[in-house]
């Protein structure tokens, strides 16, 4: 491993600043479970790294009914999970949560820094679209919020320029009879790559029995997570069915455009979209139906 | 079987309990010392450059700018090597030639294989010696890849070693080839059989290579001293055979290479042969005799250690109505690598070795690819073999519409029957083991449910005897420090020392063993081929009864009477009506030290054989096999720690369901590994595994064997994939003949069905 320099930062500020000043080679550090590894095995290198696990704002986490989830960039899964409210506010971003890496990765890898790795596979991004997640990005001429569907631009590559950091994600809270999910198929049941990967999320009438809206984002088969917008789209206002469920799954494999890698070749990838949309959106009504009773428990 | 009251059978007191093994506390501790833990004075750190391209000419290397970083103590290249001659050498578990072996070291003229080593360094640290290894210039011409046996065989296809003639027969070729050696076991009349059968199913297979996966990376600390001395440290199955090696890759005369054998990280036939120690004694004279270390990073271990072969095999079976088989055909192509020396001689011995036979023909050819060298894995060429045969005789047994495991009893071998390969087979527990999965409560259950199936298949393997020196010497406290040559990769420790505890009537824990190195050890063969139980057992026994020989006359001595009439069993030396304990007697004190040495080489070891039956079910949307119960059972002669036992049969078991289900070299078209990660070389997962339920068969001892041991390391690797190929059938009617069975290749057979 080549030599770097390396800066713990306390402010946002400070991360920009001295991010700015370098040439592009400068890399943020948050859990490392990525950067750490590719600067080993040579596949990435760092003039500076700075470590922003100091940062107050990045390492925090608030959930409220009204204001929805403000997920700090650097904060871990594990913390995520362990969080009672926010696990059961959330199943859908939890399944992602618990599949990342083993527990000891978990502990430290974050949803900021997946989302920052640009990983077509990455676990976190369908989960986070289909929940309609934003993106806080700090930046010397100040701060901006996009939708975290349009953060990854290519394999590896975001749109934050440098110079700038992702301070935070905010998730807006759990309409009324609203569920996700996310599922991926690995050849493996531990310690592997999403071949495939889909989220889904619903928001079903006061009946359970339509859908207002959907959403379905796919992983692993195009550049980057893919919001596949048609296919959510054709589902609001539809009776929940199984002939309705099996045409969001057929706009999804439409909508992907997969490869042939050694994970698995392009023609089974987009089988697989189907199979997972199908299987994520029977998950995410079946999660809407239950909350639907918790949020009216709520109420009472 | 005789019980005693206390559960053990066979009125032993220590053989078949279950001791804590002496090796396990340091180990759960993190207190052991393995090869990259050591640290000398003076240490430097060595680093490979490795070939980009999987066959190429190598025009020129330029080291200057290496040589010239700050920090760099030397580099080396295969010009510091010695050239060595053509000579044929036996490590036991694998055959190979000298120049060949010298060649995979560092690479001469030409490179094989992706990784093959081109140069070395070493520096004072290992980034150091990182961005030298960056800075040697190597011109290359890169040429045409062949990464197929049967491809590699076809005329016109790219030569990898100009000089090489097939060894037809035993009789070499004339034409440059990649063919190294083609091999023939005949028997009977093979046509005159197939034209007796009512049904006859031929099948093709390919297997694709796999590796070891042992957790520890290949290993190294040379220190080739002032006075010519080489010490090398290391991982490594056999001390003997590295020093062996390195005497004859570096010139050096035996009595000046010392080896010292460290912890092992898992092994499997895959740290026989050196790659990185020759190398780092190279470095440690080059840079002024100090001590260089070298660790493999898991991508080298999976680029350019020594996987096993993949393959091509074809079978052919016929049989009659009543299920008996008339006759037997198999042709196997193994890929040996850049160089010469696939197990497909093991394999070929494999391949039919269940099944009675009159009429037999096997051929096997070992062929070059550009592909790392295979090594020895775990029953080496044995799981290619089986997959082939047990898919085939699953199929025909279907076809008969006879059950799986009465097919087998029908055609099973017994004791007085010849092998395929010639050896008349000794007493055997295999139709005991298949009575033993017919008769268990899995096997009698039976399965229910959609996309469910359940898959039976056998194996053979021939286990090995080899040469063993053990000494050991009696403490004034009546415990026994025992000294051996054969490195633990599996619990031996453990089985060593109680069969001696046995022998002696003491406790296991009063036996303490130590695996030392070659200056303070006499000849050991290597770990491997199943034999440290069986081998360094049969010579701890002999020990035992030299040790109880001394303790007689110690008795005569105290008593006053003749040797001859002081009696011992169990530990308990009478003579009339006195007795005294093993501990009482040393407790009496010796004139001289009680010491003995034994060296022994059986040469009967009795094979091994296996049973397995899987139950799957199969997802019908995604191809992807989830294993719902495993039972393996196995003919294990005498069960010494039946823990390990049990542990070697689920370890085996492991290792054959990834190779079955997930396991897979993959290269692109130019001949690039693409997946050398543990993220994307699959190996089984625990969430991947159910509990693996192991039968262990004591009906019959190994005869010969003081304790009846028969190895048990190896034979189980052999059944898996065939078995869950045959409950992939029945869970969704195809029958997978490629491997891995991998969900997209199974989706992609079911769609097609």
């Amino acid at each position: 491993m080549q030599a770097f320099d390396y800066a713990r930062v306390s402010t946002v500020d400070e991360a920009v600043r001295l991010l700015a000043a370098r040439n592009g080679d400068a890399r943020v550090l948050s859990g490392g479970t990525d950067l750490l590894v590719a600067l080993r095995e040579g596949r990435d290198s760092a003039g500076l790294v700075v470590d922003v696990k100091g940062v107050p704002e990045l390492m925090e986490m608030f959930f409220d009914r009204g204001g929805g989830l403000m997920l700090g960039a650097a904060v871990p899964c594990q913390r995520m999970y362990s969080d009672e409210p926010i696990a059961q506010a959330f199943p859908g971003l939890m399944d992602a949560a618990s599949l990342i890496g083993g527990v000891q990765v978990q502990g430290r890898a974050s949803f900021g820094g997946n989302l920052c790795n640009a990983s077509p596979a990455a676990d976190s991004i369908p989960a986070l679209i289909v929940h309609k997640a934003t993106a806080v990005i700090a930046g010397p001429g100040g701060r901006r919020e996009v939708p975290v569907e349009e953060v990854c631009v290519a394999p590896g590559r975001t749109q934050l320029q440098p110079g700038e950091l992702l301070v935070q994600l905010r998730i807006p809270a759990p309409e009324p009879r609203f569920g996700a999910a996310y599922q991926r198929f690995t050849p493996r049941n531990e310690m592997d790559i999403a071949v495939v990967g889909v989220g889904a999320a619903v928001r079903l009438n006061a009946d359970g029995d339509h859908f207002e809206w959907a959403r379905i984002a796919l992983g692993a088969v195009a550049p980057t997570p893919l919001l596949a917008a048609e296919a959510g789209d054709a589902l609001a206002g539809k009776a929940v069915s199984e002939a309705a469920i099996e045409e969001a799954a057929r706009m999804a494999q439409a909508a992907a455009s997969p490869i042939t890698d050694m994970s698995g070749t392009a023609e089974f990838r987009r089988r697989l979209v189907g199979v997972l949309t199908r299987r994520t959106l029977v998950a995410a009504i079946e999660r809407a139906r239950r909350a639907g009773t918790h949020w009216n428990a709520d109420l009472r | 079987m005789a019980m005693k009251e206390n559960g053990h059978k066979n009125g032993y007191r220590v053989i078949g309990t279950r001791p804590i093994r002496p090796d396990g506390v340091d180990k759960v501790t993190g207190r052991a010392v393995f090869g990259a833990d050591l640290h000398l004075p003076g240490l430097l750190y060595g680093k490979v450059l490795r070939s980009p391209h999987a066959h190429a000419r190598i025009l020129s290397i330029d080291t200057s700018a290496a040589e010239a970083l700050p920090g760099v103590k030397a580099v080396i290249t295969a010009a510091d090597l010695p050239q060595v001659a053509d000579k044929v050498k036996s490590l036991g578990e694998s055959v190979g030639n000298l120049r060949y072996m010298s060649e995979n070291t560092l690479a001469r003229e030409k490179a094989l294989y992706h990784g093959h080593p081109i140069a070395a360094v070493a520096a004072e640290n290992i980034h150091v010696a990182e961005e030298a290894v960056n800075l040697i210039e190597v011109e290359y011409e890169p040429l045409p890849v062949v990464l197929d046996g049967r491809e590699a065989m076809q005329p016109g296809a790219p030569i990898l070693i100009q000089g090489l003639r097939t060894d037809e027969l035993g009789k070499l070729g004339s034409e440059p080839t990649n063919v190294a050696a083609h091999i023939q076991h005949k028997r009977g009349d093979v046509e005159a059989g197939f034209a007796e059968a009512d049904v006859i199913i031929e099948r093709e297979f390919r297997t694709e290579t796999v590796h070891q996966g042992y957790i520890e990376p290949q290993n190294g600390v040379a220190l080739w001293n002032d006075d010519g001395h080489i010490h090398i440290w290391c991982s490594t199955q056999g001390a003997f055979a590295v020093r062996s090696q390195i005497s004859d890759l570096l010139r050096a005369p035996i009595s000046q290479v010392t080896v010292t054998p460290l912890e092992i990280g898992g092994a499997f036939g895959g740290k026989i042969n050196v790659y990185l120690e020759p190398l780092a004694a190279l470095l440690s004279r080059k840079a002024g005799h100090r001590p260089v270390k070298m660790t493999m990073t898991r991508a080298e271990v999976l680029k350019a250690s020594g996987p096993t072969s993949g393959s091509w095999i074809r079978v052919r079976m016929g049989a009659k109505k009543d299920g008996r088989i008339t006759a037997a055909q198999a042709e196997l192509v193994y890929e040996a690598g850049g160089f010469p020396g696939s197990p497909v001689g093991a394999g070929a011995g494999v391949i039919l070795a269940p099944y009675r036979l009159d009429n037999l023909q096997i051929d096997g050819y070992d062929v070059l690819v550009n592909r790392p060298k295979a090594s020895a894995y775990r029953a080496p060429g044995g799981t290619n073999a089986a997959y082939a045969a047990e898919a085939v005789a699953d199929e025909l047994a279907e076809a008969l519409g006879m059950d799986p495991i009465d097919f087998r009893l029908i055609n099973a071998v017994k004791e007085g029957d010849r092998r395929a390969d010639g050896p008349m087979l000794p007493r055997i527990g295999y139709i005991e083991t298949l009575q033993a999965i017919k008769n268990h409560p899995h096997y009698r259950q039976p399965l229910e449910g959609p996309h469910r199936g359940r898959g039976v298949a056998v194996g053979f393997w021939f286990n090995w005897g080899g040469k063993s020196s053990v000494s050991a010497s009696v403490n004034e406290d009546g415990t026994v420090n025992l000294v051996e040559g054969s490195t633990d990769i599996g619990g031996s420790r453990a089985s060593i020392a109680m069969q001696l505890a046995e022998t002696l009537g003491i406790a296991a824990e009063d036996v303490h063993p130590q695996v030392v190195g070659t200056d303070l050890v006499g000849y050991n063969d290597v770990t491997g081929g199943s034999r440290t139980t069986y081998g360094t057992g049969y010579a701890v026994h002999a020990l035992g009864v030299k040790l109880n020989e001394i303790m007689r006359e110690l008795a005569a001595d105290l008593w006053d009477v003749d040797v001859e009439e002081v009696r011992v069993e169990g530990g308990v030396f009478s003579a009339g009506d006195r007795s005294i304990t093993f501990k009482e007697l040393v407790a009496q004190g010796s004139d001289t030290p009680i010491t003995a040495s034994a060296a022994t080489h059986p040469k009967d070891a009795g094979p091994a054989f296996a049973v397995h039956c899987v139950d799957v079910e199969v997802d019908p949307e995604t191809g992807k096999v989830t294993i719902l119960r495993y039972t393996a059972a196995q003919d294990v002669g005498t069960a010494i720690h039946p823990s390990y036992v049990e542990g070697q049969i689920q370890g085996a078991v492991a290792q054959g369901v990834g190779w079955g289900l997930n396991e897979e070299y993959i290269y692109d078209e130019e001949g690039h590994l693409l997946n050398a990660s543990l993220l994307d070389y699959r190996m089984p997962t625990a969430p991947d595994l159910p509990m693996i339920d192991a039968v262990l068969v004591e009906e019959a001892p190994t005869p010969g064997h003081p304790f009846g041991v028969r190895g048990v390391g190896e034979v189980s690797i052999i059944p898996p994939p065939a078995a869950l190929a045959n409950a992939i059938h029945r869970a969704t009617g195809v029958r997978m003949t490629a491997l891995p069975m991998s969900p997209s290749r199974v989706m992609k057979a079911m769609i097609e069905h």
